[in-house]
């Protein structure tokens, strides 16, 4: 009877403990069967994997000018598709698989580290006017407005074209200010919610520090759709240095590939040799699209309204 | 001297451009050390506000707050923020209403008692966490080292109340307030931490203030019982002489309302008549004569003052007469 008592209990133990799904959990399992997130997923995978071994997948070095001996300015032509180059040769007869191979590096290193210096720049921001609210969050949020009324790409031109020697790290630096404002709305407005929820009042009545409120028990609970934002703006933040290097403001040393820059380069013989400008823009469009729809379909997983 | 005295508290909402709103009005109360004092009322009475402004949570702007709370003798709403923080948690603790949503749903529970044992008693974490088990093993927790890692998610609403209350009572204030503890519970768990709360402030000597609307609570658990309209106490009384000889009309129909076990099938519920809406403020008389199966035409003109019977404060022009049955059932 005793016996039969406690496998009885640890049944039910059991089945308690399975009941309770996270929210991460439940949002894990929907992911999973979603053919939607898998393709994004699918797609980031792979040029993530692409950027980390392009140094070993490229067939050449993607700032050896080894074609430049068929490259006949005068009568506008280019190395064609031979064996050992299968997409031919650039405008200095570089090897154009390896660039776009060796590209998709720098475009991961833009992409994420101008989303970290913004999420960053957006966190400090965001807690420090959800935190203290009052005249701090007057201040904070009209700064905000004020950046968020210019169109982005016209305050990241505006800012990239601030710096004397354009870089890879201006265009990292200007494409990420313009990310500050939308992480610190978005922060703010969860802060706030968090702010008047139980738990911190729960918290407040048993006399815990003002500082810790806001970091153990404000800012975790915010960052969710802090963190989906993060992979939208990836993707969007990839389109917008490419369109700074599009336009000359990126890094002016092209022995270094990326793709917004190889797309800037080939304006002038686009009518002639399309495929030039075809390949850099379609991997940009895949990538973009790959953190998109990871993006979007984390943001509808996440959110509790969905939650069945 | 008694623990805690709370004389005249009252609380004015003020907004600009709105009228002010006297959500308590001159509330006062006593309560001694080891004693358990309920607040009752229905929703809107300033039950809550109450709670909140004895624990300096009310918000410092748009909330008027005058009279004193006494704490052991030291007036709690003169103290400025800090030292206010640093009673809260060690001298007064608070457990509230939904257990679910009052506990951080990030954070494991073991983190969350720690929490205050290393705020205000200055524990490493690991002794912090030692003592944490011996918390929840005391609140009725079963296998307390794996819920100390578990999330709040993760325990059943019983058990998440049995850690608040852990939590609230883990450096052993010497008052602890519970917020209508069992309202988000069911029937059978809501007795089960009535019993626990009983248990644990005869243990450790813990005085309680217990704001409910559940008489069924006030009478397993308190030794004197305020009740509350509009903001003010309108009777108080000790808990038995209270269900007794219910004298306030208000109290009265409390009481009438309650469902009965003894009853037909069938039977109507004795409802009071109206919502706390249909209130008259208590400047031009007394707030509940619009709802008053008693109200004569003097409740309506003169306030009713507070009147001492025998060890029984009363507010009330026309008290019921002791004997008198529960409301005739209204028609629907």
């Amino acid at each position: 009877m005793v016996l039969g008592l406690s496998s009885k209990k640890e049944k039910i133990d059991g089945l308690a403990e399975s009941s309770g799904t996270s929210l991460a959990a439940s949002a894990w399992k929907r992911l999973r069967r979603s053919p939607v997130f898998l393709t994004g997923a699918v797609i980031i995978g792979i040029f993530i994997l692409i950027s980390l071994l392009s140094p070993w997948l490229a067939p050449h070095n993607p700032a050896d000018p080894m074609l430049i001996d068929q490259v006949v300015k005068a009568r506008n032509e280019i190395p064609p598709a031979q064996p050992g180059h299968p997409l031919g040769g650039d405008l200095q007869g570089r090897d154009f698989l390896s660039r776009l191979l060796v590209g998709s590096q720098q475009t991961l290193i833009v992409g994420v580290g101008a989303t970290l210096i913004g999420l960053s720049g957006g966190l400090i921001l965001g807690t420090l006017a959800g935190a203290l609210g009052g005249w701090v969050d007057s201040v904070v949020m009209r700064i905000v407005d004020v950046m968020l009324s210019l169109p982005s790409l016209l305050l990241a031109f505006s800012i990239a074209a601030m710096f004397a020697r354009p870089s890879q790290f201006t265009v990292i630096l200007a494409v990420a200010i313009v990310q500050i404002p939308v992480f610190a709305r978005l922060l703010r407005g969860s802060m706030l919610a968090q702010r008047h929820s139980d738990h911190v009042l729960a918290a407040t009545a048993l006399g815990v520090k003002k500082g810790a409120i806001v970091f153990r028990h404000m800012l975790p609970n915010s960052l969710g759709p802090v963190i989906v934002q993060s992979t939208l703006v990836l993707a969007t933040a990839i389109i917008e240095a490419a369109a700074l290097s599009f336009l000359g403001l990126g890094n002016p040393d092209d022995r270094i590939p990326e793709w917004g820059q190889m797309l800037g380069d080939v304006q002038k013989v686009f009518d002639t040799h399309p495929h030039l400008a075809a390949w850099p823009a379609i991997c940009i469009i895949i990538v973009a699209l790959g953190f998109t729809l990871m993006g979007e379909t984390l943001r509808e997983a996440l959110d509790p309204k969905n939650r069945r | 001297m008694a623990l805690l005295e709370v004389r005249d508290l009252t609380v004015v909402f003020q907004r600009k451009g709105e009228e002010p709103f006297r959500a308590v009005d001159g509330v006062s109360f006593d309560v001694e050390p080891g004693q358990t004092v309920g607040l009752v009322g229905e929703s809107g009475c300033g039950k809550s506000v109450t709670s909140l402004a004895i624990m300096g949570l009310l918000p410092k702007r748009g909330a008027k707050i005058t009279g004193t709370v006494r704490y052991d003798g030291t007036d709690l709403l003169k103290l400025s923020d800090k030292e206010m923080r640093d009673r809260r948690g060690r001298d007064l603790g608070m457990v509230f209403q939904d257990p679910l949503s009052s506990l951080n749903p990030v954070v494991p529970i073991g983190l969350q008692v720690t929490e205050v044992l290393e705020r205000h008693r200055g524990m490493p974490r690991k002794e912090a966490m030692i003592e944490a088990k011996d918390l929840l093993d005391k609140v009725g927790i079963p296998d307390p080292n794996r819920r100390l890692k578990e999330y709040p998610h993760q325990l059943s609403g019983g058990m998440r109340q049995r850690a608040l209350i852990a939590i609230a009572l883990a450096c052993r204030p010497k008052l602890l307030i519970a917020d209508e503890p069992t309202t988000a519970l069911d029937v059978t768990i809501q007795a089960q931490i009535l019993s626990l709360m009983k248990e644990l402030v005869q243990d450790l000597g813990t005085a309680l203030v217990m704001i409910t609307h559940d008489l069924g609570v006030v009478a397993g658990l308190c030794d004197e019982v305020n009740v509350l309209y509009g903001g003010k106490v309108v009777e108080k009384a000790m808990r038995h002489k209270l269900f007794a000889e219910p004298r306030h009309p208000y109290t009265h129909g409390l009481l009438a309302s309650i469902p009965r076990l003894d009853a037909a099938p069938g039977e109507k519920l004795t409802p009071i008549k109206g919502s706390v809406a249909d209130n008259i403020p208590w400047s031009q008389g007394c707030a509940f004569a619009p709802r008053c199966p008693n109200a004569l035409d003097v409740c309506v003109q003169v306030t009713p003052a507070e009147e001492d019977q025998l060890g029984r404060l009363l507010r009330c022009h026309n008290p019921v007469v002791p004997g008198t049955p529960a409301a005739e059932e209204v028609p629907v």
